[in-house]
């Protein structure tokens, strides 16, 4: 249970790492908080030739909102995220999602820039930002992109990013009237059989305006359920069937099987998910355009 | 590999050593330092043996290589005693409420229901077990670690009263 040998660099500006990442290319791997790369490398799947540790960069910590947008720095903590009012008002989703990561001990070291990057399937963080629409963004020696999360994860721990790209931040625009996460695991902190992040916007006359409903732990990447959502817009918030928008969630997605859930049975679990959080989202949205 | 120079306080004493980049916390407290306090359960961030504070937050010492501790301040269980020797009232109440038995997981969960308790000075029985999560036992059973957290709680609620 010993990582195989590694040179560590723990460059203290961005400009110092997206350097070194130029340099060393593929040999090199990212190492924000390390709650998933470290047992990945103690247990060897993966060996690298060079870590470059982001923990020294102090740029890459913080919470900015400003116009409407609220941009998180890739290394900021989870413990940060799920505690800081800025968050908890302006993304509340996100500060939701936060408690059913890991343990607490998880969440004092884990970032939400490493758990976008890690892109496994049944984390919360991606799913969250499926359905807030986020822009993921990527620096490297080349420059800089900003990429939906809807682009961002191609398959189980993979994602658009290059070998000498980091993720620097995750930015968050407007804040959804309504939002809810759930999700069903075997015991608390274990990653999710099945879960579901949901946003919803209603207008004035109490229709929906937009439903984004992503789900996690049920397939090879976070999925959004694009159809059911296009499908709920313009129905009256108050009468919407939750079992029905999560039939529909679910339809076309091949969940899938493993030792905790087979497929059947997490398919079901993740439409009821996905319905009670549309209600539960849909509920909040109404409250808020009736009372403020 | 290159081996990269430590700087850490452990326990209130500062110390220098070399370290091989990939030497986890956990290795470099038990190996080198001889703390062996800190036990090593599953080695992948699971079971939270190896649960330290580093500036006072609760970590898995497994999840981080000591080359990343530079500048930190290291507390393990062997830094939670008395200076005069004796236990700490977290150690004492899982004493008192039977919260071990063969006591391979008590380090863990008295560093970690040490942190907890500094922030919710007041938990109700549900935050307590949500705090103990995080800590696998495999023998004791929970019940007796749930009432050393609340006897805990009463210990200090009484000594501010009194």
């Amino acid at each position: 249970m010993k990582a195989a040998p590694f040179e560590y660099h723990a460059p203290e500006t961005l400009d110092e790492a997206l350097g070194l990442l130029a340099e060393l290319g593929d040999e090199a791997k990212v190492l924000a908080g390390g709650q998933s790369l470290v047992p990945v490398l103690a247990l060897r799947l993966a060996r690298f030739g060079h870590l470059v540790d982001l923990n020294r960069i102090p740029a890459l910590r913080y919470v900015r909102a400003a116009g409407g947008v609220t941009r998180v720095g890739a290394m900021t903590t989870h413990a940060t995220v799920g505690d800081h009012a800025e968050i908890r008002s302006r993304v509340p989703l996100l500060a939701e999602a936060t408690p059913y990561i890991g343990h607490f001990q998880i969440r004092n070291r884990g970032t939400i820039g490493g758990s976008l990057s890690h892109a496994d399937p049944g984390a919360e963080y991606p799913a969250a930002a499926l359905a807030l629409d986020a822009g993921i963004v990527l620096a490297s020696a080349r420059g800089t992109r900003t990429v939906a999360a809807a682009e961002f994860f191609t398959g189980t721990f993979t994602t658009v990013a290059e070998p000498d790209e980091v993720l620097t931040e995750v930015r968050f625009t407007g804040r959804p009237q309504g939002c809810a996460v759930l999700e069903l695991a075997r015991r608390h902190g274990d990653f999710a059989l099945a879960g579901v992040a949901c946003a919803a916007e209603i207008d004035s006359a109490e229709r929906i305006a937009s439903l984004r409903l992503a789900l996690f732990g049920v397939a090879s990447t976070p999925v959004l359920a694009t159809a059911a959502g296009q499908a709920a817009r313009g129905a009256a918030a108050g009468e919407l069937d939750p079992r029905e928008v999560g039939r529909a969630a679910l339809a076309g997605v091949s969940c899938v099987a493993d030792l905790h859930a087979d497929a059947g049975y997490r398919e079901r679990v993740a439409a009821h998910l996905a319905g009670q959080a549309v209600r539960q989202a849909l509920q909040q949205a109404l409250q808020e355009v009736r009372h403020g | 590999m290159a081996e990269h120079e430590l700087e850490v306080t452990v326990n209130g004493r500062p110390v220098t050593d070399m370290v091989e980049p990939r030497m986890t916390l956990a290795d470099f407290l038990r190996d080198r330092l001889r703390l062996t306090g800190t036990h090593l359960g599953c080695e992948h961030g699971v079971c939270g043996a190896c649960t330290v504070l580093a500036d006072g937050a609760a970590i898995r010492s497994c999840l981080v290589f000591a080359v990343q501790m530079r500048g930190a301040a290291i507390t393990t269980v062997e830094g939670l005693t008395p200076d005069g020797g004796g236990l700490s009232d977290v150690q004492e109440a899982f004493r008192a409420e039977h919260g071990l038995q063969c006591g391979f997981c008590t380090p863990g969960f008295v560093v970690s229901v040490t942190a907890f308790l500094a922030e919710h000075p007041d938990p109700d029985t549900d935050q307590i077990r949500d705090a103990l999560s995080g800590n696998l036992c495999r023998c004791t059973g929970y019940q007796g670690i749930v009432r050393a957290v609340q006897a805990a709680v009463r210990a200090r609620q009484e000594a501010r009263v009194g």
